[in-house]
């Protein structure tokens, strides 16, 4: 033992952390938003769809949903600009490869809420001579969100917390700028510590807003 | 591209063993910790409870690539020093046994109240209340996620390759090294990974239809 911790070094660099939350925070809200439209695109389709329509999502959905994310970034990063002539940069890169991640589990969580949906309330609608795409927009979509609300924001908390592989192919966020500490200072234990702090306080003050939207508008089952 | 496969095959088994085996440690491990805390995070006294709580809530509040890091480059520094093996298999399994605790918790919870006062009633002991009341019935709600937790175990484990432990990831990167062909390997990593998975999730959903038949 005789470890003391100093935490000079950190505060120096402290710099790195913060750029690096505001990169992952930024990271993840606009995959949340992109894995948003998709999901939502994706669930209405399903539900409406036919059979072949329904397959290919749900294959889409398993498959996303059965590899690594870390797998998943290095085969958008290294593995698509191969066979296609393009490049682009590794937080682009990682941006398509969140957004297509977020959208397989939103799929489901708006899906699932679909379902849930009471049979009565599109019934209700139809008796009121509603259109069946106004009924998905005045009656379905808006009870499903309410519906899905607390599953949504355990998704968005959790993939807040995946920006952090984003690492693993350079993008400048919070965990990287940790290991960049960790590297250039040694000062391991204290950046480590730094950046727990740094992630919970952020995941948590994301779910306790969440939790206050949801004692607004959720719907208890 | 299926000769770049078939070439790769041979480098790629061992890393698959080591991604099983792994997987296998931290799920066994972690189930047996994280059942004792979680009866004794409903159960326990307070003493016991807050603590309970406080590691399953930072454990789960951290990303766990950041776990694995503090685990593999910090913990020498207080005397402990760990192979990347025994590093990654310890972050890992401390980040399911944070997971556990709340699946048990969760299953503990929905055994209606009125079970565990009928229990009292009839004068069992806690122990027996325990283990012939509520755990039979928590089993079947805490089956099926914690099935699905295990598909979480085996993509978590395609972070320690940034250990430097040879999982199945690390001999991919090997080979893509080696060959230069990113897309074929990767899509053949994904592929292995799929099965394996998708295998689990087959068998968690069969859990949850044979046990759909509880309603509260």
């Amino acid at each position: 033992m005789g470890y003391v911790l100093n935490f000079t070094l950190i505060w120096r660099h402290f710099d790195k952390l913060w750029s690096g939350l505001i990169l992952s925070l930024e990271l993840a809200v606009l995959s949340i938003g992109i894995g948003c439209i998709i999901g939502l695109a994706l669930a209405i389709l399903y539900v409406s769809g036919g059979r072949i329509l329904r397959s290919l999502i749900a294959a889409y959905v398993e498959v996303i949903r059965n590899v690594p994310l870390i797998l998943l970034v290095y085969l958008v990063f290294y593995g698509i600009p191969t066979v296609f002539d393009f490049a682009y940069s590794n937080t682009t890169s990682f941006v398509v490869t969140l957004s297509a991640y977020a959208g397989a589990y939103l799929v489901e969580v708006f899906r699932a809420g679909l379902d849930a949906v009471p049979r009565g309330l599109i019934d209700a609608g139809k008796a009121i001579g509603l259109t069946p795409f106004q009924r998905l927009v005045h009656v379905r979509l808006p009870t499903m969100l309410r519906i899905a609300l607390p599953a949504l924001s355990n998704t968005f908390v959790s993939l807040f917390k995946d920006t952090s592989v984003a690492s693993v192919i350079a993008v400048p966020e919070l965990t990287y700028g940790a290991q960049w500490i960790n590297f250039n200072t040694f000062r391991i234990m204290e950046v480590y510590l730094v950046v727990t702090g740094l992630y919970l306080v952020t995941g948590y003050a994301i779910l306790i807003g969440l939790r206050a939207l949801e004692r607004r508008y959720a719907i208890g089952r | 591209m299926l000769d770049q496969i078939a070439y790769a095959i041979p480098f790629l088994l061992p890393g698959l063993l080591v991604t099983i085996e792994v997987s296998l440690i931290t799920v066994a491990v972690s189930t047996v910790i994280g059942i004792v805390l979680g009866v004794g995070l409903v159960y326990g006294p307070a003493a016991l409870r807050w603590p309970i709580r406080g590691f399953s809530d930072i454990i789960r509040g951290i990303p766990i690539l950041v776990l694995l890091f503090f685990v593999y480059y910090g913990l020498p520094l207080t005397g402990l020093n760990l192979q990347s093996f025994a590093a990654a298999v310890l972050g890992l399994t401390i980040f399911k046994i944070a997971q556990v605790i709340e699946y048990v918790r969760g299953a503990i919870e929905t055994v209606p109240r009125g079970q565990m006062d009928a229990a009292k009633a009839i004068g069992l002991p806690f122990h027996e209340r325990f283990f012939y009341v509520i755990a039979p019935q928590a089993v079947r709600r805490f089956l099926p996620p914690w099935l699905n937790g295990v598909t979480d175990a085996v993509k978590g484990s395609a972070l320690i390759s940034l250990l430097g432990v040879g999982d199945l990831l690390f001999g991919i990167q090997k080979v893509v090294a080696r060959t230069y062909d990113p897309l074929a390997l990767y899509c053949f990593g994904a592929l292995l990974y799929f099965v394996m998975n998708y295998a689990l999730s087959i068998a968690s959903r069969a859990l949850e239809r044979r046990f759909s038949y509880i309603r509260e």
